[in-house]
């Protein structure tokens, strides 16, 4: 962002990363392919490199409300500081708090989540997908992420981008609003679980798999991680991989 | 007894049953305002709506079909039959015997009729519902919290509904006998169709036995309804009338805003440097008084509310992904443990006791920790509830005060926050790498270019 600033050019979008993006290893291919999409699709974006911070989201919902104003001031005075007016990200949980709990203390943006961005995207034929595509019949199940899901009320725009490629999407029985979580959200990521019967990301993968699909895809990075494990746990991830939806259309397109 | 001193006692059990049911809302009100927060009476026209279609109209009841329509039987017999009840009331002032039946000649049968098969699909949802509690293994009826009192309670309301039925059904049976006999002087309402079918179980009756009867079950269906009035006040079955409160109220925005805390916004700004918006620099003690929620006047009056418009039919619990997987955590106690502890506080109150200084609050001596710290946030609980109670709402107001009052968050936790503080990641990984994904796909994509060329 600063080096666009700095040539005087204007960015259209702004892709936030997120950290999950920025550092996890199985993550940063996410953030790549969503990147090779922009960059076929000619899209003017700007990232913030080292100047982007954690949002404060896991700090919020773990209860550290200080934490998280924090990182909300120093985020928003550099977001404002660049005037950037649209965002785009790969992570709910940072769409969430960027788009619902940002203006309230002066960071007003237009926030998309990136399977928004990518519907729009095929929509207006910016993304062309050919028919008989790698994905062509290949079954593939959708997870549902909380965060956009029941948070949000985004349920339609991952599953049409899935459509678009023409696989064979089913569902799992819990699905839209009754979907499942992976067990990770609400800061349950940095923590072990409480003791109980079952870890939720078994539980979730059991129901996955017993879809029969070869692809799970997922719209988050915390979902990403914890079906990820969970597979792992199965011993099926030969047969069985975990995509992200922007990896799956930049697999599909070859880039 | 002649008329005069039926109706002195019924204007008696009218006035005591008054009584108490006035001192039991305001100590509710009292209770449920022991909360703090604001009056939220913007977007009354969404608000509204929200009422109208989720608790009058029980939109979010017919996720599930079959329990909804024995539900909306209940619910359209509750609220149609109370129409009746309008008259018992008024012959009981007045001393008269079926007030609307002389004026509205001919057409007084066709309501009363429509109230029996209102009452017998009460009857028969009642007997289901009672059938699918104790019998069928339906798991959300057979959870930790769910054993005596609420069970019992829950059994309790069922039977007296069918009983209080019945009571109309005999009443209007042998009401119809009445009106042949000669001894009697009854006015007539029309063939009843499903009283009539009592009939053979009276007709042999002498027209004293038969007067007695018909009386007696206008006592206790009328002294039913105010005693059954006052018990759901102490009941989860106050739900029939919280559910509409507690959807005009119900938060509006998307279900995973948090609910922001002025006060620490105004810190940060004086910390960072940055004017309020407002100007005031000054941080008002009151406000601040504590950070998060550890007993029930911190938390928002809108979730105490909630806790006394909860029917504990688990619905969020059975959507609840760490009960599911077998965790301690269950949304609908979270709601019953509030509403237990407001109980307890309000009554001690009335006592002239300490209340809420009574040693003990909601956190540790109702709802523990390790209950708390189970939730993922996944809003799943607050998507399932027919009413709109947001048990996520308490729960992270309850972890606020772990984490900034206490400091007492789980030790994984407080290094998540830590890295955040030092390295502006909830992942120990050093601030300057952030970036690195950028050059390794200048690399990757090199080499594939690469590739390509050779
Ligand atoms: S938000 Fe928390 S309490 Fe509610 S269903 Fe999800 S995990 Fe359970
Ligand atoms: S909170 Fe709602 S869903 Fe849960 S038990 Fe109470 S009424 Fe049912």
């Amino acid at each position: 962002m600063a080096e666009m600033v700095a040539e005087g050019e204007e960015a259209e979008v702004l892709f936030w990363v997120g950290c999950a993006g920025s550092y996890d290893d199985r993550y940063k291919r996410v953030t790549k392919a969503f990147v090779k999409i922009l960059h076929k699709v000619g899209i003017k974006f700007a990232v913030l490199g080292q100047e982007e911070s954690c949002t404060g989201d896991p700090a919020r919902r773990a209860g550290n409300e200080f934490l998280f104003q924090m990182q909300a001031a120093s985020n928003i005075q550099v977001l404002n500081g660049y005037n950037v007016k649209k965002i785009v990200t790969a992570c709910p949980h940072c769409f969430n708090t960027l788009k619902n709990e940002y203006p309230e203390l002066g960071g007003d943006y237009e926030v998309i989540h990136h399977s928004t961005f990518l519907q729009q995207l095929i929509n207006e034929g910016k993304i062309k997908l050919e028919g008989g595509g790698t994905f062509k019949g290949k079954k593939i199940t959708y997870h549902d992420s909380c965060f956009l899901g029941r948070a949000n009320n985004i349920y339609e725009a991952p599953r049409e981008v899935l459509e678009a490629l023409d696989a064979d999407l089913i569902e799992m029985k819990r699905c839209r609003t009754k979907g499942f979580c992976c067990g990770a959200g609400g800061a349950q990521m940095f923590k072990d679980a409480e003791p109980g019967r079952k870890e939720v990301n078994i539980d979730r993968t059991e129901e996955a798999l017993s879809t029969g699909a070869q692809t799970i895809a997922v719209a988050c990075p915390f979902c990403m991680t914890m079906m990820s494990d969970g597979v792992k746990n199965k011993n099926k991830e030969k047969e069985v991989s975990v995509k992200d939806i922007a990896e799956l259309i930049a697999e599909n397109e070859k880039l | 007894m002649t008329g005069l001193i039926m109706q002195i006692t019924f204007l008696l059990v009218l006035a005591v049953a008054g009584y108490i049911l006035f001192r039991r809302i305001s100590r509710i009100r009292k209770n449920i305002l022991l909360g703090k927060g604001e009056a939220h009476n913007n977007h009354s026209s969404e608000r509204f709506k929200n009422m109208l279609l989720i608790a009058f109209g029980q939109k979010k009841m017919f996720k599930k079909v079959i329990p909804a329509l024995l539900h909306l039987a209940l619910y359209v017999g509750f609220v149609v039959i109370n129409l009746e009840v309008l008259e018992f009331v008024l012959d009981g002032i007045f001393g008269t015997h079926r007030i609307f039946a002389p004026t509205l000649g001919g057409f007084y049968t066709i309501p009363i009729n429509i109230f029996e098969f209102l009452a017998v699909a009460v009857i028969i949802s009642c007997v289901i519902f009672l059938w699918r509690r104790n019998v069928l293994t339906i798991r959300r009826f057979h959870a930790q919290e769910l054993t005596s009192w609420p069970k019992l309670d829950a059994n309790i309301i069922l039977i007296v509904e069918i009983v209080l039925m019945l009571a109309i059904l005999t009443m209007n049976a042998t009401d119809q006998i009445l009106q042949d006999r000669p001894d009697a002087s009854y006015p007539e309402t029309g063939f009843l169709f499903f009283s009539a079918l009592l009939i053979p179980l009276f007709e042999g009756l002498s027209t004293g036995t038969l007067i007695f009867i018909e009386r007696f079950a206008w006592w206790f269906h009328i002294i039913g309804i105010l005693g059954f009035a006052i018990y759901i006040t102490y009941s989860k079955h106050l739900h029939i009338f919280m559910a509409f409160p507690n959807t005009y109220y119900a938060r509006l925005a998307p279900k995973g805003k948090m609910e922001n805390m002025p006060a620490v916004t105004k810190e940060v700004q004086i910390m960072l440097g940055v004017p309020p918006e407002n100007g005031d620099v000054t941080i008002n003690a009151e406000e601040i008084s504590r950070f998060g929620a550890k007993d029930i006047n911190d938390l928002d009056w809108r979730d105490i509310m909630g806790a006394y418009a909860c029917t504990e039919c688990g619905r969020c619990t059975a959507e609840c992904p760490a009960n599911q997987t077998g965790k301690k955590l269950s949304p609908r106690k979270i709601m019953m443990d509030t509403r237990d502890r407001a109980e307890d506080v309000g009554k001690d109150l009335e006592k002239g006791g300490k209340g809420l200084e009574d040693g003990k609050s909601l956190l540790d001596n109702y709802i523990t920790r390790e209950e708390i710290n189970a939730c993922t946030s996944c809003n799943a609980c607050v998507e399932a509830c027919p009413v709109s109670i947001n048990p996520l709402s308490i729960i992270l107001q309850m972890r606020r005060y772990v984490a900034m009052e206490e400091a007492q968050s789980p030790a994984s936790w407080n290094a998540m926050f830590s890295n955040i503080e030092n390295n502006f990641a909830p992942w120990k990984f050093a601030p300057s790498d952030r970036f690195n994904w950028a050059d390794e796909l200048k690399n990757e994509s090199a080499a594939t270019q690469k590739e390509k060329h050779n």
